[in-house]
């Protein structure tokens, strides 16, 4: 007589709650076997299958079981056992010249602490200049090519290669990711004289 | 009596004999043996810290220099065992200070070690040389900043895998100048920054240096620098390996390996960058150990590497290394003896690599040496695993972990009982074995009629009644440590081998069918053990005594009930009753 317990990740108390009802009679999913897998399907294959919501005849059966949301499995303490510093080195192949991120300091005038951020997960300026709003909690202004960031008390700048303090907009991306050592956010009067330089 | 020989002359043989188990063999002679070899022994190993007391221990061997400790169990390292059980280390100190003022060499594992432990380490003992921490917890780098300071021989300070609390007061620098006794400097587990111009300094003067693993706080245009003042390294963990792709950062690399023809181990390699790997390749053909399960590198570069490394011994390695990889490590890896391979992604619904039990059955056909094995993987058949015991019949270690509990043979949907069978029955020299996958009371039928030499179990998601857990515990006749988690074993098999615990270090089971009413029996018939329950809900006696218990840990002792059990672990020992009432 087997006696299964779910557990989840936080203290859940139906998960203590003693349960000595028949066998399968609870809602683990743990019960069903791996499912029936050709040895022979290549790993592409089973993965497409297994992504897509319309299933065909040969489809994998564990598939049939899992819940809408995609990868979160009810996860059991201390299962797979690994420690935990071990459990984050996925990494979704990568060509060599993504897997190196370009990291890169943030400042911003007046607030204690830095911040540190990869420049490659951001397509370009509007989504890092998105990220640095959320992050330090302020608004940037309207970037224009000859007045830099209007309508703000603050502007984005960064430190190039030469070691120059850049006005963070005007370069095409591509170029300013591999020549910024690390940004800063200027505030105040400052900030507002930057654009009007040129 | 008036044949023996003077004491000064047994003491000087006895002194040639180093095994702990020669030692406790030694001392059980007579009783003037017993007398002699305490006195004379200098090294102690406590797998368990709560087996003995520190007085006991100090009363019996009153000139230890080196004491080896153990704590918490194994399932400690998954999060099985709950924040505070114990496995305090202070106390053991505490007592030492005062016991043994000449001590050299501590090692710790799986042990709560505080800040004030380790200042009262570093001014207690004028000769403490040896630190070696594993799986550690509870102190910050202001304790490694006082063992920096104050052991004014220190060689070895390793951390391995521990819980460090980053105090950023640059505990590196706390090494003073005229410290150059380092023969073994080991922090990878630490997260912080350390001083790079004291570590330069530190590795420049400690001229005795042969094990150096950094932190990946470390950068990889360090490493060369670090390279150069230690040419005579023989282990080096790197720090982080990636940086841009820049020619003379890599040749400087490259040239600073060159220039390292000792190695012998690497590790590190922290978010390793492929470009840089062949910097290491002219030092290849000497590596006898490589760690890469920090490196997610695809197996083309892996493979690479690999091949450069003919001598290998020990590899760990992410599963990104795949089938084919393992395929590459059979036929260039003639010597290799131990093979681990991590998940780098467990917690997906579906393989990310193509890593399955062919990648092991290649290792086993192409490695005749192989000894030790760690596997994770999603796949496993009986077929493989027959293949396996029968192309290495040497092995002695086991572990083998599939993904999914309860995952049956592949191929057959059959429970792999057969297969680990198998593995039980050739691998007669077998001393550590973790079952996983579809088993029924079967297997451990098989391995309580084979496993003679079995010193540990892992046991998890297996099994069908008390039968299986009765298979283990009256056929294991070398059985030390138990360990089983979500399995139906009950109450029969643990009272009907009561006495079977005494001849163990530990048992652990959690999330089984134990009642408390058998556990309290078992406390109070087996005086000689410490029965222990956990539970975070609430004591076991606001539940009816039928109902299973959350987990329970048995271990043999002298030293009766401990006095640091936490609110929520109850001991069933008869004194321990009567709290009860």
């Amino acid at each position: 007589m087997e006696r299964t317990v779910t557990y989840e990740n936080d203290l859940n108390l139906k998960a203590t709650e003693l349960r000595l009802g028949l066998p399968g009679t609870d809602d683990s999913d743990k019960q069903t076997p791996s499912g029936v897998r050709s040895n022979k399907r290549t790993l592409s294959e089973t993965t497409e299958e297994c992504r897509s919501k319309s299933n065909s005849g040969t489809s994998d059966a564990r598939n049939d079981d899992t819940e809408t949301a995609p990868a979160a499995k009810a996860q059991v303490v201390g299962w797979p056992p690994i420690r935990s510093y071990r459990k984050n080195s996925f990494q979704p192949k990568k060509t060599e010249a993504e897997a190196a991120g370009i990291y890169v300091k943030v400042s911003m005038d007046g607030a204690p602490y830095l911040r540190k951020i990869d420049l490659k997960s951001y397509k370009g300026y509007p989504e890092l200049l998105k990220a640095l709003e959320n992050m330090f909690k302020f608004t940037i202004g309207q970037y224009s090519e000859r007045e830099g960031y209007n309508g703000s008390d603050y502007a984005p700048t960064y430190e190039d290669k030469d070691g120059d303090w850049m006005l963070v907009g005007d370069v095409p991306w591509e170029m300013f990711i591999s020549s910024c050592k690390r940004l800063r956010i200027m505030k105040g009067s400052e900030a507002r004289g930057l654009g009007s330089y040129v | 009596m008036a044949y023996s020989f003077p004491e000064e002359v047994l003491e000087h043989v006895f002194s040639f004999i180093q095994d702990d188990k020669d030692r406790n063999a030694v001392s059980l002679v007579c009783k003037s043996w017993y007398e002699i070899e305490r006195w004379c022994r200098r090294r102690i190993f406590v797998g368990n810290c709560y087996a003995v007391s520190p007085r006991i221990v100090m009363r019996r061997f009153p000139e230890l220099r080196s004491v080896s400790l153990k704590g918490k169990p194994h399932f400690a390292d998954f999060n099985l065992v709950p924040e505070g059980w114990g496995g305090y280390v202070y106390p053991w100190i505490s007592a030492m200070a005062e016991a043994y003022p000449w001590l050299e060499e501590l090692r710790l594992k799986r042990m709560v070690v505080t800040d004030e432990a380790l200042e009262l380490i570093s001014r207690s003992f004028k000769n403490f040389s040896v630190l070696v921490l594993s799986s550690c917890e509870g102190f910050t780098t202001d304790g490694l900043a006082a063992i920096a300071a104050n052991c004014r021989n220190l060689r070895v300070l390793e951390l391995w895998e521990c819980e460090v609390d980053d105090r950023s007061g640059n505990w590196l620098s706390h090494f003073p100048e005229s410290c150059t006794s380092l023969v073994s400097l080991s922090f990878p587990c630490l997260d912080g920054e350390v001083s790079f111009s004291a570590l330069e300094r530190l590795v420049s003067r400690c001229t005795n240096l042969r094990t150096l693993r950094l932190n990946n706080s470390v950068p990889l245009d360090k490493l060369p620098n670090l390279l150069r003042r230690a040419p005579q390294l023989v282990d080096l963990g790197t720090g982080a390996y990636t940086a841009e792709l820049r020619p003379e950062l890599y040749s400087k690399l490259g040239d600073a390996f060159a220039g390292c023809k000792g190695l012998k181990s690497l590790s590190g390699f922290w978010e390793a960058v492929p470009s840089y790997l062949p910097a290491t390749y002219s030092i290849c053909a000497g590596i006898r150990s490589l760690n890469l399960s920090y490196a997610t590198i695809q197996s083309p570069d892996l493979v690479k590497l690999i091949r450069q490394c003919p001598n290998l011994q020990r590899l760990w390695v992410l599963d990104y290394i795949e089938d084919c990889g393992l395929n590459a490590l059979a036929t260039t890896c003639k010597d290799l003896q131990e093979l681990r391979v991590f998940p780098s992604d467990p917690f997906g619904v579906e393989a990310n690599v193509s890593l399955t039990e062919q990648g092991l059955v290649s290792v086993s056909e192409g490695c005749p040496k192989l000894q030790s094995v760690l596997y994770f993987c999603r796949q496993m058949s009986n077929a493989a695993l027959f293949t396996i015991a029968r192309n290495r019949p040497n092995l002695t270690r086991f572990r083998l972990c599939i993904i999914e509990p309860r995952a049956p043979d592949y191929l057959t949907l059959q429970p792999l009982d057969a297969g680990f069978g198998a593995i039980v029955e050739n691998c007669k020299d077998l001393q550590r074995l973790s079952l996983s996958g579809l088993l029924t009371d079967r297997v451990f039928e098989y391995i309580g009629t084979h496993a003679k030499k079995l010193e540990m179990l892992s046991i998890a998601f297996a099994g069908d009644s008390d039968l299986g857990l009765h298979h283990v515990l009256s056929g294991c006749n070398s059985l030390r440590k138990l360990e089983i988690r979500d399995c139906p074993f009950g109450d029969q098999a643990l009272l009907a081998n009561a006495s079977k615990l005494e001849t163990m270090r530990s048992l652990w089971m959690s999330s089984c069918s134990v009642s408390f009413e058998a556990c309290k029996l078992l406390g109070q018939k087996m005086p000689s053990l410490n029965v222990e329950v956990i539970d975070e809900r609430g004591s076991p006696e606001s539940r009816p005594e039928s109902l299973p218990i959350d987990k329970l840990y048995i271990y043999r002792t002298i030293a009766g009930p401990r006095c640091d059990m936490p609110s929520f672990v109850w001991n069933m020992g008869e004194r321990s009753a009567l709290r009860f009432s």
